[in-house]
């Protein structure tokens, strides 16, 4: 078969059979692209996961363009994160439809008041998860801290936020650098 | 133009969240409520529907909000603004992986983008958390009882590592009974 039209079959239905997206996409990821195609060693997962962080974007994007690229070039990177988008885009589709038909009946008024409690739980868990992803010391601290202020409290824009602590991460880089002091770790 | 409109707001989503799944979130609440697309609400509802649907938050979110608002062409429209700076940036970066790899840069400015992360999804956890507990109109005490409830209980389940699609299930049964021996 052809090396784009596998990649696209090949992320396709990595994106039908990932429920909840990005991470939980690593594994799947990791069976078909290095274990079943051996189109990229088990290593070069950990470096796709480390890239997909480190740049804007979603992980499942980011890892279907990454893996596209390196196997087929620009096209495939084309046509494995069109493989990763389709499923999404058709069930979503067909579910809006369902959902604006079905939702002023009670009791999916009544279930969704439930889920939304209980969604809050599940980013409360996701919160915790990139809490422990940080460095335990009081420059982590201090911006999650000022993030939540800025935002909650202050209602300033999350994209001047986000790009604020871009740079402080930088110029406290290299002034941790510029001492020459390890003791950052 | 809406689709014009769609296909830049979730560019910039996609430019500006590091980091997986609900890294997002603080975005989308941002800009899908100052273009008044959605309301916290129909967000969270829909965070429910993409945990029990396949693939990407992030696809489902702009295939949603397009479709709402600009029909499929919207929901096309929306997608390819949220995947487009991902694509160009990794296709670039593939070239220079090394260097990327080792870059300076890169490290410090991931030293304060993970924890910025934090700090927003706590912020969307504090405005998302005040909408179902403190609302405009005043809950009954009944209903706001059954909501802490149902938050405090799937909190301990979602740290003790049962599958989110249980959690979206048992929260909706609990919704349904409540909602009708209260009678809301």
């Amino acid at each position: 078969m052809n090396r784009k039209l596998e990649l696209f079959a090949t992320f396709f239905k990595i994106g039908l059979f990932t429920f909840g997206g990005g991470y939980a996409m690593i594994p799947l990821i990791q069976r078909e692209a290095a274990e079943n195609k051996k189109w990229v060693t088990q290593e070069d997962i950990l470096d796709v996961v480390a890239i997909a962080e480190s740049t804007p974007g979603p992980i499942a994007i980011n890892s279907a363009t990454f893996i596209g690229s390196k196997v087929a070039g620009t096209w495939g990177a084309f046509f494995a994160t069109l493989g990763v988008v389709l499923p999404s885009f058709i069930v979503i589709t067909a579910i809006s439809y369902a959902l604006q038909a079905f939702r002023h009946i009670k009791a999916v008024e009544y279930a969704f008041w439930g889920i939304r409690a209980g969604v809050l739980a599940l980013i409360l868990k996701a919160a915790w998860s990139l809490f422990k992803h940080c460095k335990k010391e009081w420059f982590s601290y201090s911006v999650m801290t000022l993030a939540f202020i800025a935002v909650a409290l202050l209602k300033l824009n999350s994209i001047l936020v986000i790009l604020a602590a871009a740079l402080l991460g930088i110029g406290v880089d290299m002034i941790r650098r510029s001492r020459g002091a390890g003791a950052d770790k | 133009m809406i689709y014009l409109e769609l296909f830049w707001t979730f560019f910039k989503i996609g430019l500006f969240t590091f980091g997986g799944g609900y890294a997002m979130l603080p975005l989308v609440q941002q800009e899908v409520l100052a273009h008044s697309w959605l309301s916290t609400d129909e967000i969270v509802n829909f965070i429910a529907v993409s945990e029990s649907t396949p693939g990407p938050f992030a696809v489902n979110m702009s295939t949603y909000v397009g479709r709402l608002t600009g029909g499929i062409f919207g929901a096309f429209c929306a997608t390819l603004g949220v995947v487009a700076p991902s694509f160009i940036i990794i296709l670039i970066v593939a070239k220079f992986y090394e260097k990327f790899r080792r870059s300076r840069l890169v490290e410090g400015a991931m030293s304060g983008l993970r924890p910025v992360v934090v700090g927003l999804i706590c912020a969307s956890i504090f405005s998302i958390g005040r909408q179902i507990f403190v609302p405009g109109e005043t809950l009954p005490t009944a209903a706001l009882a059954v909501s802490i409830g149902i938050f405090l209980i799937m909190a301990v389940l979602a740290f003790k590592k049962v599958h989110p699609i249980i959690i979206i299930a048992a929260s909706a049964a609990t919704g349904i009974a409540a909602g009708y021996i209260i009678g809301l």
